[in-house]
């Protein structure tokens, strides 16, 4: 039977991360269309603060590495693990979200298993041994459908296009493994984390993003995403200018969100923010200008000035929950 | 630096300098982001005709870390690009932003991840930079894979998205000095890299792989002068059949489409008539 290997990813704090739940789901769609069994791999320090939560999510086996070097994730010691797991069980499908360890880590490991990958995918076509990807090119301008030629095939999941995979589920077997680790030309110096008390912005039902319209005063905005329960979230131009941490950027080249609202404040829309958010299932505008192009995939754009509307919107809604 | 005999290394820079780089740096020729990407109704490519072309983004952000790490230690910039000979647009761009020499591959047809990095790893074999830089991701596949698949196929570090604690504002960048940091013994290279949730700082040993995210610098303007000089630097050309490398491709591309269009929604006067749209149609607060 084919195998499809799906890569957990720990966060810092030692939880799993939510996208892994979004890529188990992806690797089970994957798994039914090409009729193969689902499998989850964790690299970790401490594998049994998460092992008990994987093995409930569908997998037939889940397997486990423990060691020291697994602390701080690093490509050189990750891939070749990872890839040692995949030969040896004869993984023809490897894959896990994409998040900023799934985009380091999965191209290095599909070049150790000589296979071919794609990035982002948002759907698996097809069943048996004829399985395509569809991903976006073009910053989500043209979605292609690519087949990948090689023996064993990689790839990384959008996470906001699979449902997350349901705990409870027949219990996976639980399987140690020992991978040689390979001594690491790079070392881990730090991580300087960005703690927020707001939910993460690729999690969140509510997602409230600040543009150049702001000029950098984002009070309001989080005033608003305070009241909402909402993540805070920011253009290309707002993380340039140093106005808000880096990871709070939406688009092509940060995050991919598809909350159930989404508020642009001062944003114009250009298609490399558009490619990060188009798909949140409410999207309101609010934006001086009323020729901006974000207006064109919202739902409820409001012609007005930032400072004014979000006060005002904070108090109405307020008002509206009391 | 490492491993590379000083008599193979261009002298054009003093020797006062600490320490000498040689950096390669790629420059892929991609659509300009600026221009509204259609797909053909057959579906067989997008819409090429009246397309702009450019120097993809995250590239020319290399180049120009490659241009402040050599004018800090010494070194040269020798930049790569791989395609038809439209491609020597793009290297002379580099060249006019101040690259000393470039390499162009020749090779017109598909083209994957694998094969560009294939390719890539024959020519870093034949010039033994200290450091490759290269962007996170090209602006037409967003597959942000080649970095990573050279630093497999060399057996090198990698340090990916590399970016820095300053922003592009601050005073650090107006002074152009280089966010990567080599070593004092110029034997490797700290990079700070933009990863979910913050910034993470590695220590790779040289020659290492790095790729470029948005904030690592702004990248300058080619001068006049510039672009002057630049016609007269050497390109030297190869093909993949010289480098022995075959590209045929394993991602193959079935068909393209276009997203699914969404539709532009009302505009409403006034925040009583936002909520209460929220409220009763959209039912999200
Ligand atoms: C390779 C590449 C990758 C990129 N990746 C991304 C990405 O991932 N994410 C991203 O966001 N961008 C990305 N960009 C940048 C993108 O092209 C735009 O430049 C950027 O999104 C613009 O940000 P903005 O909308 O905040 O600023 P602007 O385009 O300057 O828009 C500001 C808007 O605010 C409005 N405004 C001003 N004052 C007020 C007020 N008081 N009240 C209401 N409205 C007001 C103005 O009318 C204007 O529409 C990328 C670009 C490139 C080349
Ligand atoms: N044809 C090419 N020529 C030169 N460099 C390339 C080419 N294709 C990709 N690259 C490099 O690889 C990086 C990542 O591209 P990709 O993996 O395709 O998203 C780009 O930013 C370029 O630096």
């Amino acid at each position: 039977m084919p195998i499809v290997l799906i890569v957990a990813e720990q966060q810092p704090d030692g939880n799993l991360r939510k996208a892994t739940l979004n890529a188990v789901g992806a690797g089970q769609q994957l798994a039914e269309k090409a009729g193969a069994e689902l499998h989850v791999v964790l690299l970790s320090k401490e594998p049994s603060k998460v092992s008990e939560e994987l093995k409930g999510l569908g997998a037939k086996v889940v397997h486990t590495a423990e060691a020291p070097e697994f602390e701080h994730y690093l490509a050189e010691t990750f891939a070749p693990a990872v890839a040692e797991l995949a030969k040896s069980l004869n993984a023809d499908y490897v894959g896990m979200a994409s998040t900023a360890m799934g985009k380091d880590l999965m191209p290095r490991v599909a070049a150790r298993l000589q296979a071919a990958m794609a990035t982002d995918v948002m759907a698996f076509n097809g069943s048996g041994a004829d399985i395509s990807f569809s991903r976006p090119m073009w910053a989500g301008n043209v979605f292609a459908e690519v087949k990948l030629t090689t023996p064993v095939k990689a790839f990384t999941v959008r996470p906001t296009e699979f449902p997350a995979a349901e705990g409870g589920q027949a219990a996976a077997e639980v399987k140690a493994f020992s991978p040689k680790v390979e001594a690491s030309r790079t070392k881990f110096v730090d991580f300087k984390e960005v703690k927020s008390a707001r939910p993460e912005l690729t999690e969140a039902r509510v997602v409230i993003s600040g543009g150049r319209g702001t000029k950098g005063d984002f009070k309001e905005i989080e005033a608003l995403a305070d009241l909402l329960g909402a993540a805070v979230g920011a253009s290309r131009a707002v993380c340039d200018a140093g106005w808000v941490p880096n990871d709070l950027q939406v688009g092509q080249t940060g995050k991919v969100v598809a909350p159930q609202l989404y508020i642009a404040a001062g944003i114009s829309g250009a298609i490399q923010h558009l490619a990060g958010m188009k798909s949140s299932k409410t999207i309101v505008a609010i934006n001086k200008d009323a020729e901006a192009p974000i207006f064109q995939v919202a739902d409820y754009g409001m012609v007005a000035d930032l400072f004014k509307v979000l006060p005002e919107l904070r108090e109405a809604l307020e008002k509206a929950k009391s | 630096m490492v491993d590379v005999p000083v008599s193979c290394r261009s002298r054009e820079y003093p020797l006062f300098k600490e320490k000498d780089v040689k950096i390669l740096v790629t420059a892929k020729r991609v659509e300009d982001p600026e221009s509204k990407i259609k797909v053909k109704p057959d579906g067989s490519d997008i819409v090429r005709e009246g397309l702009k072309y450019k120097i993809n983004p995250f590239d020319e952000i290399g180049v120009e870390e490659g241009l402040r790490l050599v004018a800090k230690h010494g070194g040269e910039v020798v930049v790569v690009s791989i395609g038809g000979k439209e491609v020597q647009e793009q290297l002379r761009h580099a060249l006019a932003m101040g690259a000393q020499r470039a390499v162009w591959v020749n090779h017109t047809g598909a083209l994957d991840q694998m094969g560009v990095a294939g390719l890539l790893q024959k020519v870093v074999e034949k010039e033994k930079p200290d450091l490759v830089v290269l962007g996170k991701q090209s602006i037409d596949d967003d597959q942000n894979q080649v970095g990573q698949y050279l630093a497999e196929y060399l057996g090198w570090g990698q340090a990916t998205f590399a970016s820095k604690v300053e922003s592009l504002e601050s005073e650090q960048e107006k002074s152009k000095t280089p966010a990567l940091q080599v070593g004092a013994d110029g034997k490797t290279v700290q990079v700070v890299r933009e990863v979910d949730n913050g910034l993470a700082t590695l220590e790779c040993q040289l020659p290492a792989v790095v790729t470029t995210d948005l904030r690592l610098n702004l990248p300058r303007y080619a001068s006049l002068p510039g672009i002057m000089k630049a016609k007269s630097k050497p390109i030297e050309e190869l093909t993949p059949e010289k480098l022995g490398v075959d590209v045929t491709p394993k991602v193959q591309v079935v068909k393209l489409a276009s997203p699914p269009e969404r539709k532009a929604g009302i505009k409403v006067p006034d925040v009583a008539t936002l909520v209460d749209k929220l409220r009763n149609e959209a039912k999200v607060v």
